[in-house]
Formats: C-alpha cells, structure tokens, sequence
C-alpha cells in the first residue's frame, strides 16, 4: 500500500490500513513524512491519556480496564504500548497484550505494542505519530502506556494530554524514587493494588509530596485515614491544599485487576481535562508539543544530512582514527564538519537577521 | 536513517484453544527475541477471534500458532480464515509448531500454512526460516 492508500484506508476505518501505518510511522519506512503529514489535518479530536508506572505496578491491567470502561460508555479506544528492547540483540517480548483480557474480541479497541528499539528521542516522536493515526481514524481515546523509567519514557508520556502515574503501595522507596522527573510529569496518581498493606501510607506520602511540590507545608503530615478523603477530593481541587497552577494532582487508589476505582480514574482524567479547556493551559500544552515536534524533526533531519555528509568525505572511521594517531581531536572534526554548513546558513541569512534569530535553528 | 536501519521482524507467538502447555511457545518466544525479532506473546487459551485481531493489530510479519492439543485442524482454519477477512493473510507467514500428524501437516500446509516445526526441529532452523521467508513490510 502507498501512502495515499494508506491514509484512504484509515480515514475509511479499515483496521488493516491502519495497522500498516503504524508500522510504517515505526519502521520511518519510506513515505512515512507524507502519510503522517497527510493523517495531521484529520486528527487532533481525540484526548490523550499517558500511564506510567515502575513495572509490576499494574499499568497494562489498568489500561485494560480503562479501555473496557470507555467501551461500555460508546467510546472508541486506542492503546500503545512501549517495552523496552534488548540493547544486545534489538528484540524485544511485547506482554502488555497479555492483559488486555477485558477487551476480547472488540475490534474497537485497537491495540498496538511498540518496542523502544533503543532509539534516541526517536520513540516520543514515532509514538506521537502513531497518536497522530489513531487520532485520525477516529478513536475518541488514545491511552499511552509505558515503563516509568528514564528520559524516553518521560518525553514519550509527555505527548499525552493528562498523564496518570502509577504507584504501587509498598516502601516509601517507591515513592522517592518518583521524586526523580515522574513527579512533575504527573496529572494524577493512582495508587494501585490498594487492597495490599501498605497502599493507605503510599498515599500518605504521596500526598506529602505533591505538597512540597507545592511550595506549601503538609498541612497534615502524621497519622490519619487517607483513604476517606482522597476519594472524596477527587471531584475538583482540595480546598485546604495549596494550589500553584490550579491544578493539584488528586491521588485515586484503585484494585486494577478487580476493576475498582477505575470510574475515580476516569473522573479525575475527565476532570483535568476540564482544567485544561478552561485554565487555557491545554492549548498551551499543544503549542509546546508542536513546537517540541517540530525541534525533534530538525534534529532528525540535520543528523542524516551530517551522517550523509561524513559518508562523504571518507565515514567516521576515518575521522577516529586520525584522533586516536593524535593529529586532531574530536573538538576540531566537529568543527571542521560543521563549518560548511554554519558558513551557508550565515550566507543566505544575511540580510535577514531578525528572521533567523526567531527561526528554529538547532540550538540543541 | 533508513539505510542503516535493519529491517525489525515482528512475530505473534499464540496459543489457542484448551492446550495449557506453553513451555514451548516460551521458549520460541525468547529464541525469536534473542534473534533480534519483536516478540509479543499472545498468554494462554485464545479463541481464534483473538489470535486474528492481534495479528491484524499488531501488524505482525510472522504468525506462529504453538498447539499440542491436537485441536490444530479445527482451530487454525479458522484462524486463516479471520485473516482473510481483514485482508491480512497474504503477506503474514504462517507457522505452526507442536504435535502434528505428518498426514495433516500437509492438510494444514494446503488450508494456507507456511511451515511446520515438531518437536525435533532446532531454533537455528526456525529463526533461518523466518529470517528468509518474512514478508516484506
């Protein structure tokens, strides 16, 4: 199939057509710009929902279970779902599926697992493109869902419109180890398996920490029933809480594989969607994206012009070597390489100064 | 970025009907993975109907059916045929593993399979396989 074809398909409903593109957005197989580009104009209707979470908090069986609820209300589902790969061979064992036992047989929710392919920031920018063409055939629900850990998994939850953070209950280990860039990431919390010992404290500290976050002081830090009242927060922002942006994080516990607490999670997502439309930060958040998207491709594209241009004079190869017999260094071949192109972009950007300076020149 | 890039094989390892013995599709799972395949492992006692909406979703390159029940004329004609229907059979290779019958591998080889693999047959010999035979996505 070409890529007309292809966003023919999609924009028709065929599951198949919209498989491919998928693949075909991972692989950057030939075309993908095109299809991508074309898929762009028709998406943009659906909500975005990021899930994260350290492994075994329960992610895949809440998604599951997230999907299964939105069907039961007449919504259309989407689902990605990122494991890691193996650095050594590439391969990967992609198990989320296995969890997805509450959407059998329902080809309304369409399901797609994705491996990191131990790419470099390439991932976030596949994944929003695979958001792109699930928005685009028509999901009303796209959910995300990926291993809380690192950098990649961080920019790629980061594509979604309200992010809800996984946390198992447990040592506060769990919990300091959220305090490491998936804290500030996180829309909501969701303390799953709150049937297990320990889930009451997760939430105890867990609500100290988006307090501190706060700027505020625990306005009630020691001992009492954390479960009663975060349920009950969860209509709209505590009032006793400190609020910095207006919006504060609410903490929803929930037994994933029983299916309790899922409606709270949906509520406190529909609610931060409500925050989003009325604070104005939602359409703050999809300029950030665009731009984040767009600086993403330029970085791509000069990498494969600057990896096309060192095939020419010779590979790197050849370049390391004269570093390693002490005629140069690194330093001086980056700049010997990239002086051409620095000398061409001043020479026909000249006479127009202002523009380049607000023009999206890689500076990182 | 696509030149260098290698081509990813993606594979749906499957188990379907009553048949709980899945050491075998565990261990074809790793191999695939080690062999630098994307592996997703479809979990035990799937309907047909599931089997076809994961390979249809996932865009899978090779489809490899493990069963031991000795249900497989039932269950992978069916299969075959949900492929079919959402236009996904022709270019998924079709492999069957586990205990079948010399008389019906070649039945099952004319609903429409690829390959089969018994019990004898060795990882080196199943990766080479799908290494060759994958179809182009």
């Amino acid at each position: 199939m070409n890529p007309e074809e292809l966003v023919e398909g999609v924009l028709a409903g065929e599951h198949r057509a919209l498989a491919r593109a998928i693949t075909v957005i991972e692989n950057r197989a030939d075309g993908y710009r095109e299809l991508v580009s074309a898929l762009h104009t028709h998406a943009g209707e659906a909500d975005v929902i990021g899930v994260t979470g350290s492994p075994g908090a329960g992610k895949s069986t809440l998604v599951d279970k997230l999907a299964a609820t939105y069907r039961e209300r007449g919504l259309t589902v989407g689902v990605i779902a990122i494991d890691p790969s193996s650095p050594y061979s590439g391969g990967a064992v992609l198990g989320d599926r296995i969890r997805m036992g509450s959407n059998i047989g329902d080809m309304e929710v369409f399901f797609r697992s994705m491996s990191a392919r131990g790419s470099l920031g390439g991932l976030s920018a596949a994944t929003s493109d695979a958001v792109t063409a699930l928005d685009a055939f028509g999901k009303d629900k796209v959910i995300i869902e990926t291993v809380g850990a690192g950098q990649n998994e961080i920019d790629i939850v980061r594509t979604a419109d309200s992010v809800a953070v996984l946390v198992p209950p447990g040592s506060g280990d769990d919990v300091q180890m959220l305090k490491a860039g998936i804290l500030e990431i996180a829309d909501l919390f969701v303390v799953n398996k709150a049937d297990l010992d320990g889930a009451d404290r997760t939430v105890q500290e867990l609500r100290e920490l988006v307090q501190y976050q706060q700027g505020g002081v625990p306005s009630d830090v020691g001992h009492h029933s954390a479960t009663a009242e975060t349920v009950k927060g969860l209509g709209s922002s505590d009032g006793d809480e400190a609020e910095t942006d207006g919006w504060t994080s609410p903490i929803v516990e929930t037994v994933a594989n029983r299916g309790e607490g899922v409606e709270d999670v949906l509520a406190a997502v529909a609610d931060h969607r409500t925050h989003l439309q009325e604070s104005g930060e939602g359409d703050e958040q999809t300029r950030t994206r665009y731009a984040e998207e767009i600086r993403t491709l330029l970085r791509e594209d000069l990498n494969d012009l600057l990896a096309a241009e060192v095939d020419r004079r010779g590979g790197l190869d050849s370049y390391v070597e004269r570093v390693v017999a002490g005629e140069t260094d690194p330093y001086s071949v980056a700049d010997e390489l990239l002086t051409p192109i620095a000398d061409c972009i001043e020479g026909t950007d000249r006479g127009d100064a202002a523009r380049r300076e607000q023009g999206p020149t890689a500076e990182d | 970025m696509s030149v260098e890039e290698q081509r990813t094989i993606r594979c749906l390892v499957a188990k379907v009907g009553l048949d709980g013995h899945d050491r075998g599709a565990h261990v074809i799972t790793r191999a695939f993975r080690d062999a630098g395949f994307e592996v997703i492992y479809s979990g035990l006692h799937r309907s047909p109907e599931e089997i076809v909406q994961a390979a249809v979703q996932e865009d899978v390159n090779v489809l490899g059916i493990s069963i031991l029940s000795g249900a497989h004329d039932t269950l992978v004609p069916q299969i075959v045929e949900g492929l079919r229907e959402y236009g996904a059979f022709e270019d998924t290779l079709l492999i069957v593993g586990g205990i079948i019958p010399d008389e019906d591998e070649e039945r099952l080889k004319g609903k429409g399979v690829d390959e089969v693999f018994g019990p004898g047959a060795s990882m080196g010999e199943m990766v080479e396989y799908v290494r060759e035979h994958a179809p182009e996505r």
